[in-house]
């Protein structure tokens, strides 16, 4: 089971991944779309590559409510736990 | 004592001997689906690699577009179309149920008698086909056999909606497949998962249609009737572009490395990648999944043609070999995955 910190950390490495962005700007409070102007195929890839790093299942219909990064991190720790 | 049995004689290998292309003149640009469409040039380019599309027009059928693919892989080949075991067109915008739309190319080309039949495996339908082909050579039952993709996609989308329509392109690919000396064709790795089969399809049946057809004939003015019945005119093709994206990129990539390992070779052993051209971006994630070295040439026939459902793998190898003929005799994963949910794959040896 992997902390918040871990889950962040991991997840800004799947961001740098597919977009380039530097993880370092890849941060709880940041929003997938007006931040980090992640489109929505590249969020389909950032889903795939975290279901499979972080071992958890992310419904399609849950990816809508991911708005920020910290969305991203807690479903991961909640679905983890 | 019963009398002994024959069996077709078996072959060990085969390879596929010519490929060959048609592509319609239409030419449908960003620009002209954005009259169709809330959308720009650059938001398709970025999500989809697709810049043009072809279109074939009124007079041009799936049947005419196999015909042109046809007798460019029967040349490359060197095969008549006489010598042919078996003629199979993968299609699913073939306007009607029955006759095939392999018979009658089979009797176009004069292959005749040979055996004809259409394929209905979508975007897999070629990668299907080439498994038959090969099983069919193999077995002995038959020596030569023609694979055709062919997509008329235009005549079963609605330009107004924007989950697929915008993607499609029509065209045909066409593959010899024969007996060789040397191994030229891996396994085939397909399959289905027809839990699925909501994620791509029609927008509703034939029957739907007949339905309509019949309430009209009896009640010609009545507005209830055009009311309630707008949306189930002519069916279209729509997709859950999510569900299908997802099952693509991860699916795929598991199923890309099974036929690489049933195949007894590695990803840098390939000289190209020839995946179904759906999305570029599909196209790019599964390259970076397989971890292709930077010398695999891939297929990105996608930004000219868009997808052209069973005809894009031909087609897209067709390219390919075009403009790098030094890929022929090298090895390629070739891989179709769509509606159904189905997929299928191989590694060939290029023609």
């Amino acid at each position: 089971m992997a902390s918040n910190e871990e889950i962040l950390s991991g997840l800004a490495e799947i961001v740098n991944e597919e977009t380039g962005l530097a993880p370092e700007a890849v941060e709880m409070d940041k929003s997938f779309t007006d931040d980090l102007d992640i489109d929505s195929i590249s969020m389909m890839t950032i889903v795939v590559n975290a279901e499979e790093k972080f071992d958890v299942k992310i419904p399609d219909e849950e990816i809508k409510n991911l708005k920020t990064v910290g969305d991203a991190v807690n479903f991961i720790a909640a679905a983890q736990a | 004592m019963t009398a002994a049995l024959a069996q077709s004689p078996l072959r060990e290998h085969t390879r596929i001997l010519g490929v060959g292309a048609f592509r319609p003149d239409v030419i449908v640009t960003n620009e002209d689906v954005c009259q169709w469409i809330d959308s720009s040039d650059e938001w398709i380019r970025q999500r989809t690699g697709i810049v043009t599309r072809h279109r074939a027009d009124a007079s041009t059928s799936v049947v005419d577009m196999a015909e042109g693919a046809a007798r460019e892989a029967l040349a490359q080949a060197g095969i008549e179309p006489s010598q042919l075991g078996a003629v199979i067109v993968a299609t699913v915008s073939s306007p009607y149920a029955t006759p095939s739309a392999a018979a009658e190319l089979a009797g176009r080309l004069g292959a005749t008698p040979a055996p004809a039949f259409d394929l209905s495996a979508a975007c897999a339908g070629y990668c299907y086909g080439v498994a038959q082909g090969d099983a069919l050579v193999r077995s002995g039952m038959a020596d030569y056999v023609l694979v055709v993709g062919s997509e008329k996609l235009s005549d079963f989308i609605d330009n107004h909606e924007r989950t697929i329509s915008f993607l499609l392109g029509d065209g045909a690919g066409a593959v010899v497949i024969g007996p060789s000396e040397t191994a030229g064709i891996g396994p085939s790795i397909w399959g289905s998962d027809g839990t699925k089969s909501s994620a791509i399809g029609m927008t509703h049946s034939l029957l739907d249609l007949r339905d309509v057809a019949l309430q009209a004939e009896e009640e010609p003015t009545g507005e209830a009737l055009v009311a309630g019945t707008e949306a189930k005119l002519w069916p279209t093709l729509r997709q859950d572009g999510q569900t299908v994206f997802r099952w693509a990129v991860w699916e795929m990539a598991k199923v890309a490395k099974r036929t690489l390992d049933a195949a007894g070779i590695t990803a840098d052993d390939l000289s190209a990648f020839i995946p179904h051209q759906a999305n570029m971006r599909i196209i790019d994630e599964l390259a970076k999944q397989l971890k292709l070295p930077e010398s695999v040439a891939i297929g990105r026939d996608i930004a000219d043609a868009g997808n052209t459902s069973s005809a894009s793998v031909p087609l897209a190898m067709h390219r390919l070999l075009k403009e790098q003929p030094e890929l022929s005799g090298g090895l390629a994963l070739q891989i179709g995955f769509g509606a159904g949910l189905v997929f299928g794959a191989q590694v060939v040896v290029l023609p």
